[in-house]
C-alpha cells in the first residue's frame, strides 16, 4: 500500500516538474501558429509569423551568423578539448592536477560575469568587439564542457590498449588514430554537439562581445523585444528550441547519460 | 630471433630503485620466467626490456643491438599483456593483423600470415569475431597470435596466464610451450607463481627488491638456493637450524660453507613411528600438528623445538593410524639438505 503510494506521488511530482518545465515553452510554441499577433483565443492556425520571418532579412542574417559562429566554435572547441583531454589522460607532469581543477569554475561563474571580463579583457588588448570577440568567447565556454565529456569517456578507456598497439610498432599518432580516437570517438561527437549547443544558446557572452548591427540570433531576440513583442519572436523562438533540443538528445545519446552501453 | 642481454640496468623512480644493477642473459630460443612477489620489480625489467620504460643505466641488448635509447614500437617486440589488452572496436583477425598493417604488409601478405597465426593457436574460425564474443582461453590466444604475428625478435609475456582458472592454466601453459618451440621464439614471462615458472622454463631469474636474487635453470635453483629468500620462494624449505637435542642428527654436508643455513624440501621428508636407522640420513623427532588428506598426496605440519616442519608425501607413505600430538620421527637423506648461503 504504502510503496504503491509513494510511487504515485513519485510520478506526480515528476508530471509537475515536466509540466513546469515545459508548459511556457508549448504555450510560445502553440502561439507562433496563432495569427492574433495579441495572443487572443480562440485559436485560429496560421503560419503568417513564419512568413514573416523568412520575410525578415535581419532575422535570417543574425540567425545565419549564430550558426556560422556555433560551428566554427564547435570545431575549435572540439579539436582543441579533445586535444586537451587525451594529453591529460596520456602525460603525467608538473601542475596537470591544477590545471585539471582550473577548468572547472568557467562552467560555474555568472556568465555575466565573464562577459564583461572578456570585454574588458578584448579592449584591453586592442582586440575590441566583433565576430572573432565572439568565438573566442565561445570556445573559452564551450572547451570546458568539451574536455569534461571527452575526459569521462576516455576514464573508461584502458591505457594497456596504447601500450599494446606501441608494442606492436605502432607511432603515437597510429595509436591515437586507431586505438585511442575510435574508443572516445562517442564522447567527441557528444562533446561537439554540447559546444555547438552553448555557442548557439549563448546570449550573454555574445550580448557583450557583438557588434551593433553584427548580433547573433539570441541577442537579436532580446533586442527586439525591448522595441515591441511580435509573434515572429515566437516563431524564431520556436525554431531555434527545437534545433536545440534535438542537438542535446543526439549529445545525451552519445555521451550515456541513460546509463546504456 | 635473438638473445636478450641485460647488463647491470638501474632504475629508480624517485627515491625507490625499482631495478638494482640487474644482470641477466637470455639465450635465443630459450623460455625465461622472472619470478618474485609484488613489488619485487620482475614487471619493471619486463617493462624495460620492452622499452616502455627508459633505465638510468646498463645496457639492454636485442641480438647485436643495444636498445636502451630505442622506443618500444621500433624494439621489434611481441608483447602480450595480463588482461590481454585486444582492441574491442576491431575483430579477432583485425587485431592480429594490427602488427602487419602498421608494417604495411600489403593486403595479401597480411592476409596469409593472420591465417597462419590463427591457426598456429587454433582459431582460425574465429577470425570475423569481436574479443567481447570470446572466452577467457580464446582471447589469451588471439594476444599471443597478435603479438608473434609480426615475427619479433622476443615475446615478452606479462602473467600471461593469471587471469585464467587452474584447469585452463595448465592446458594453456602447454599450449604456451608448444607454440614456443615450433617457432623457436626467445621468450621472457612474469609470473608470481612458482610451479609455473617451473614448469615452463629453461631458466628462472628471482627477483627480490628490485635486485635479482639468483638466475638459473629451475632444478639448480631449486636444489642450490642462492639464499633463504630463493629457497622458500621457489617451493618450500623447513629450516633446520635450532633442532637440537632428543636423539636428532641433523647431519651437515660436506661440501657445506660455514656460515650456511641448513633446509630442507618437503618432499624428502619420510615419517616413521620407530627410530629410523642408516648411515646417510639425518634425523629429528617431531610432535604431529595436522595431517591434510589431498588425494594422491597429503601434507603433514610437524613441529619440533619450535619450529614448524612442514611433510608433503604420498598418503599411503605417512604411517596410518597416528594422531594429532604423536611423536613421530622424521628422516631424510643427507644428500637432499639444502645448504643455503647467509647473505
Amino acid at each position: 500500500m504504502r510503496g504503491t503510494f509513494l510511487a504515485r506521488l513519485g510520478k506526480l511530482w515528476l508530471a509537475c516538474i515536466l509540466f513546469f518545465l515545459y508548459a511556457p515553452i508549448l504555450v510560445m510554441a502553440f502561439m507562433s501558429f496563432n495569427a492574433s499577433q495579441y495572443y487572443q483565443l480562440p485559436f485560429e492556425f496560421s503560419l503568417k509569423w513564419y512568413e514573416k520571418l523568412a520575410g525578415n532579412s535581419e532575422i535570417i542574417d543574425a540567425a545565419t551568423r549564430s550558426v556560422g559562429i556555433a560551428l566554427v566554435t564547435t570545431l575549435i572547441a572540439t579539436i582543441l578539448g579533445t586535444a586537451a583531454s587525451v594529453a591529460l589522460f596520456r602525460f603525467e607532469f608538473r601542475g596537470k592536477r591544477f590545471l585539471q581543477i582550473m577548468l572547472f569554475p568557467p562552467i560555474a561563474i555568472p556568465w555575466l560575469i565573464t562577459g564583461t571580463a572578456m570585454l574588458i579583457f578584448f579592449f584591453g588588448v586592442g582586440l575590441g568587439r566583433g565576430t572573432p570577440s565572439v568565438i573566442i568567447g565561445h570556445v573559452a565556454l564551450a572547451l570546458p564542457y568539451v574536455i569534461v565529456v571527452v575526459s569521462a569517456r576516455l576514464a573508461t578507456f584502458d591505457a594497456t590498449l596504447e601500450e599494446a598497439a606501441r608494442s606492436l610498432g605502432a607511432d603515437s599518432w597510429t595509436v591515437t588514430r586507431r586505438v585511442t580516437l575510435p574508443w572516445i570517438s562517442s564522447g567527441i561527437i557528444a562533446g561537439a554537439l554540447f559546444a555547438f549547443a552553448v555557442s548557439f544558446d549563448q546570449f550573454v557572452v555574445s550580448y557583450f562581445l557583438s557588434e551593433p548591427g553584427d548580433s547573433t540570433l539570441p541577442v537579436l531576440i532580446y533586442t527586439s523585444i525591448r522595441k515591441g513583442f511580435t509573434p515572429e519572436i515566437n516563431a524564431v523562438s520556436t525554431i531555434i528550441i527545437v534545433i536545440s533540443m534535438a542537438v542535446m538528445l543526439i549529445a545525451a545519446r552519445f555521451s550515456n547519460f541513460g546509463g546504456e552501453r | 630471433m635473438a638473445e636478450v642481454s641485460v647488463q647491470n640496468i638501474t632504475k629508480s623512480f624517485g627515491a625507490l630503485k625499482a631495478l638494482d644493477n640487474i644482470t641477466m642473459e637470455f639465450p635465443d630460443g630459450g623460455f625465461f620466467a622472472l619470478l618474485g612477489p609484488s613489488g619485487s620489480g620482475k614487471t619493471t625489467l619486463l617493462r624495460a626490456i620492452a622499452g616502455f620504460i627508459f633505465t638510468d643505466i646498463g645496457t639492454i641488448r636485442i641480438g647485436e643491438e643495444s636498445v636502451e635509447n630505442i622506443p618500444v614500437e621500433r624494439r621489434d617486440i611481441g608483447m602480450m599483456f595480463q588482461n590481454y589488452a585486444l582492441f574491442p572496436n576491431m575483430t579477432v583477425a583485425d587485431n592480429v593483423g594490427f602488427g602487419l598493417r602498421v608494417r604495411k604488409v600489403g593486403a595479401v601478405e597480411e592476409k596469409r600470415r593472420i591465417g597462419e597465426a590463427l591457426e598456429l593457436v587454433r582459431l582460425n574460425q574465429h577470425g570475423d569475431r569481436k574479443p567481447h564474443q570470446l572466452s577467457g582461453g580464446q582471447r589469451q590466444r588471439v594476444a599471443l597470435a597478435r603479438a608473434i604475428v609480426t615475427n619479433p625478435r622476443v615475446l615478452l609475456l606479462d602473467e600471461p596466464l593469471s587471469a585464467l582458472d587452474k584447469a585452463l592454466r595448465v592446458d594453456m601453459q602447454f599450449e604456451l610451450k608448444r607454440i614456443q618451440r615450433e617457432i623457436g621464439i626467445t621468450t621472457i614471462f612474469v609470473t608470481h607463481d612458482q610451479e609455473e615458472a617451473l614448469t615452463l622454463s629453461d631458466k628462472i631469474g628471482i627477483l627480490r627488491d628490485g635486485k635479482m636474487v639468483q638466475a638459473g635453470p629451475p632444478r639448480e635453483v631449486y636444489n642450490n638456493p642462492a639464499d633463504l629468500f630463493a629457497a622458500e620462494f621457489l617451493g618450500e624449505a623447513n629450516i633446520l637450524t635450532g633442532i637440537v637435542s632428543d636423539g636428532a642428527d641433523i647431519k651437515i654436508p660436506q661440501t657445506a660453507a660455514p656460515n650456511s643455513t641448513l633446509a630442507v624440501r618437503p618432499e624428502s621428508i619420510t615419517i616413521s613411528k620407530d627410530e629410523p636407522t642408516g648411515e646417510a640420513i639425518s634425523k629429528c623427532k617431531a610432535v604431529l600438528e595436522r595431517r591434510v588428506f589431498a588425494g594422491a598426496m597429503a601434507t603433514c605440519v610437524l613441529k619440533s623445538h619450535g619450529r614448524t616442519i612442514k611433510v608433503i608425501s604420498r598418503d599411503q607413505d605417512i604411517p596410518q593410524n597416528v594422531s594429532e600430538g604423536e611423536d613421530l620421527w622424521l628422516n631424510w637423506p643427507v644428500e637432499t639438505t639444502l645448504i643455503v648461503p647467509e647473505v
